[in-house]
């Protein structure tokens, strides 16, 4: 009797301990987003204030100042906000790679899987090396180049380097996932009479679909949190969020309230998106090497 | 080759027995052995080109190519010997690695704790796991400037909670004393989550057999943690690492956006002195033998850790 008395107080306890220490830790880990909405809430009196204001009357100043692109300064009048082109800049961009990735990526992520070739593995892992290699590395020739033909701080010249970025996610996820899928249902299908790519799209398509979308989303929540490619081979043209928001520290102090709620409408959807496809995005982040 | 003779012709035998439709499907004919290259060939083409600029990238740093000159010679290993006999390589040697390995040390021991303690039954646990990914869904660099005006003198919340604990006016990254805990704070905040992740998703994935085992023989709660929970684990976590590791070994957000390397020469590492030294001083020779180098390194590692993986994973499956 006495023995399980004790148990059960040592479970009460750890069950108590494990709690506490969670709350502890995620304190730690969401405090900053908090903080941070909450000072795209905030006047630029109460941002500057000294205690920090924890308790504010809340304002919409600073989004409307986005939205509208424009900033009322006391003594100086309006100032051009340019963080929706940023916004824009951005979607574009990233929208743009995650879109060539998937339609050039997928056929790519089926041939490394399904067929066997002399080339296979030296060629997956050259996708592979592009997520792991400095970026350094290929981006500052790349500017001497894209400088010479036109292609810097344009359009289509960073969708064509963000493919370094979201490609190899594609590739890499999506082979895992084709090499899930049992071969013998499309076989199944040719042997109906099916050529083999009408087998695929009618049977390995629909199967895979829902390891697409994450590809896709992952693969675009990397592009539209790049920086470094952006820093130098983006400009005035092409400034994405990560760029202007760098832009907007370095400016006085006057502007922290628009750059917190600039900075707060740009993770926000994707922190939402993350909350929903956690559980699809241990594949992806381990590039396939975790199947779950 | 005599030996098989006998399977070899009942396999055969057996085949022409076989319905038609069941012969295999892929005999390798001219046009299938072409199409894995047909169907890659266009992925390749918009990734591969990238392998042009890597070789300018060795090639430039062989040169004395400077932004004031026009004329670009080449040098040899000029550069590189230079390199190696700085100070500032070294420090970059430094810099580059103790950020790495603290951070990947501290990230791991984090990781892990978080994943099993989010893996109880505990309320917490039901309510917190859907956030534990929002800090590495964050841009880096967002991210870095969040902790940045958080860490503000003049308005930073965070001067103002250490204020209680008698610590008045941190300097946080303008210090070189205090610059490199300020980046490695924010390193661990935005990507412990990954590793926690990784192993949160190893620790769903264990077989329950072992543990069954483990509790019908009466053994202790220490015993099975070490020798089943942990060794089924080591290849979720061993993947994290290596992630982590060639992640943090070349940083550029976090460093870039806190200090740009700062104050002085404290936080260079061989990304942002590459940047700098391309960029800032228009030396993209000598930027790009760091580059170089610091992708060598990344290389050696990353190809070492990832046998070390398929060893593990292969001894556990």
């Amino acid at each position: 009797m006495e023995q399980i008395e004790i148990k059960q107080r040592k479970n009460w306890l750890s069950i108590i301990g494990v709690n506490l220490a969670l709350i502890v830790i995620f304190a730690f880990f969401l405090f900053p987003i908090l903080w941070m909405v909450g000072m795209s809430f905030k006047t630029i009196d109460d941002i500057l204030a000294w205690p920090p204001k924890f308790f504010f009357t809340p304002t919409l100043e600073n989004y409307k100042a986005i939205i509208f692109s424009q900033m009322e300064v006391r003594g100086v009048g309006s100032i051009q906000i340019d963080f929706m082109a940023s916004f824009l800049n951005t979607l574009i961009i990233s929208a743009g790679a995650v879109l060539v990735s998937v339609i050039l990526g997928v056929p790519a992520a089926y041939a490394l899987s399904r067929f066997k070739f002399k080339a296979r593995e030296n060629i997956g892992f050259m996708f592979l090396s592009f997520r792991f290699g400095p970026e350094l590395l290929v981006i500052i020739p790349i500017y001497f180049i894209f400088q010479r033909i036109g292609l810097i701080d344009t359009y289509p010249g960073l969708i064509w380097v963000y493919q370094l970025i979201t490609m190899p996610m594609v590739i890499w996820i999506m082979r895992s996932y084709i090499e899930d899928v049992p071969v013998d249902f499309e076989d199944a299908c040719v042997v109906d009479g099916y050529p083999r790519w009408k087998a695929v799209f009618r049977v390995l398509t629909p199967i895979i679909r829902p390891g697409i979308a994450a590809s896709a989303l992952l693969a675009f929540i990397y592009a539209w949190n790049n920086f470094i490619f952006a820093l130098v081979l983006g400009s005035s043209n092409t400034s994405t969020i990560t760029l202007s928001a760098m832009k907007f520290i370095s400016a006085e102090a006057l502007r922290y309230g628009i750059m917190s709620a600039g900075i707060v409408i740009s993770f926000l959807p994707i922190l939402v998106f993350s909350i929903f496809a956690q559980r699809y995005f241990v594949r992806g982040l381990s590039m396939g090497a975790i199947k779950r | 080759m005599s030996t098989n003779i006998d399977v070899g012709t009942i396999d055969k035998t057996e085949h022409y027995n076989l319905p038609v439709s069941d012969v295999p499907l892929n005999p390798i004919s001219r046009k299938e052995r072409w199409a894995p290259y047909l169907i890659l060939g266009p992925a390749l083409l918009v990734t591969g080109v990238v392998l042009i600029p890597f070789f300018i990238s060795i090639y430039y740093s062989l040169t004395d190519y400077r932004f004031t000159r026009p004329d670009i010679n080449f040098v040899g290993l000029q550069n590189y010997i230079r390199i190696l006999s700085s100070k500032a390589f070294w420090h970059s040697v430094q810099v580059t690695l103790q950020y790495a390995l603290i951070a990947v040390s501290i990230e791991t021991l984090l990781g892990v704790i978080i994943a099993f303690l989010l893996n109880t039954e505990s309320l917490m646990a039901k309510i917190l796991r859907p956030f534990l990914l929002m800090p590495l869904m964050i841009a880096p660099l967002i991210t870095t400037l969040m902790w940045r005006l958080m860490m503000s003198p003049d308005f930073g919340v965070l001067n103002y909670i250490l204020s209680f604990f008698g610590q008045r006016e941190f300097p946080w990254a303008t210090s070189p004393k205090t610059a490199m805990f300020t980046v490695l704070l924010v390193e661990v905040w935005t990507f412990t989550p990954f590793i926690a992740l990784l192993v949160l998703a190893g620790l769903k994935a264990l077989p329950k057999e072992p543990f069954e085992a483990a509790q019908v023989d009466g053994a202790s709660r220490w015993f099975t943690l070490k020798n089943i929970t942990l060794p089924l684990l080591t290849p979720y976590i061993t993947i994290a690492v290596i992630f982590r590791l060639i992640d943090s070994l070349r940083q550029f957000d976090i460093i870039f956006g806190m200090s740009k390397g700062g104050p002085g020469d404290t936080l260079m590492n061989f990304q942002v002195y590459g940047y700098t030294s391309t960029f800032t001083y228009g030396k993209p020779a000598e930027g790009l033998a760091y580059i170089v180098i610091n992708w060598f390194i990344i290389y050696i590692i990353s190809t070492y850790m990832v046998k070390y993986w398929r060893k593990v994973q292969s001894r556990i499956s």
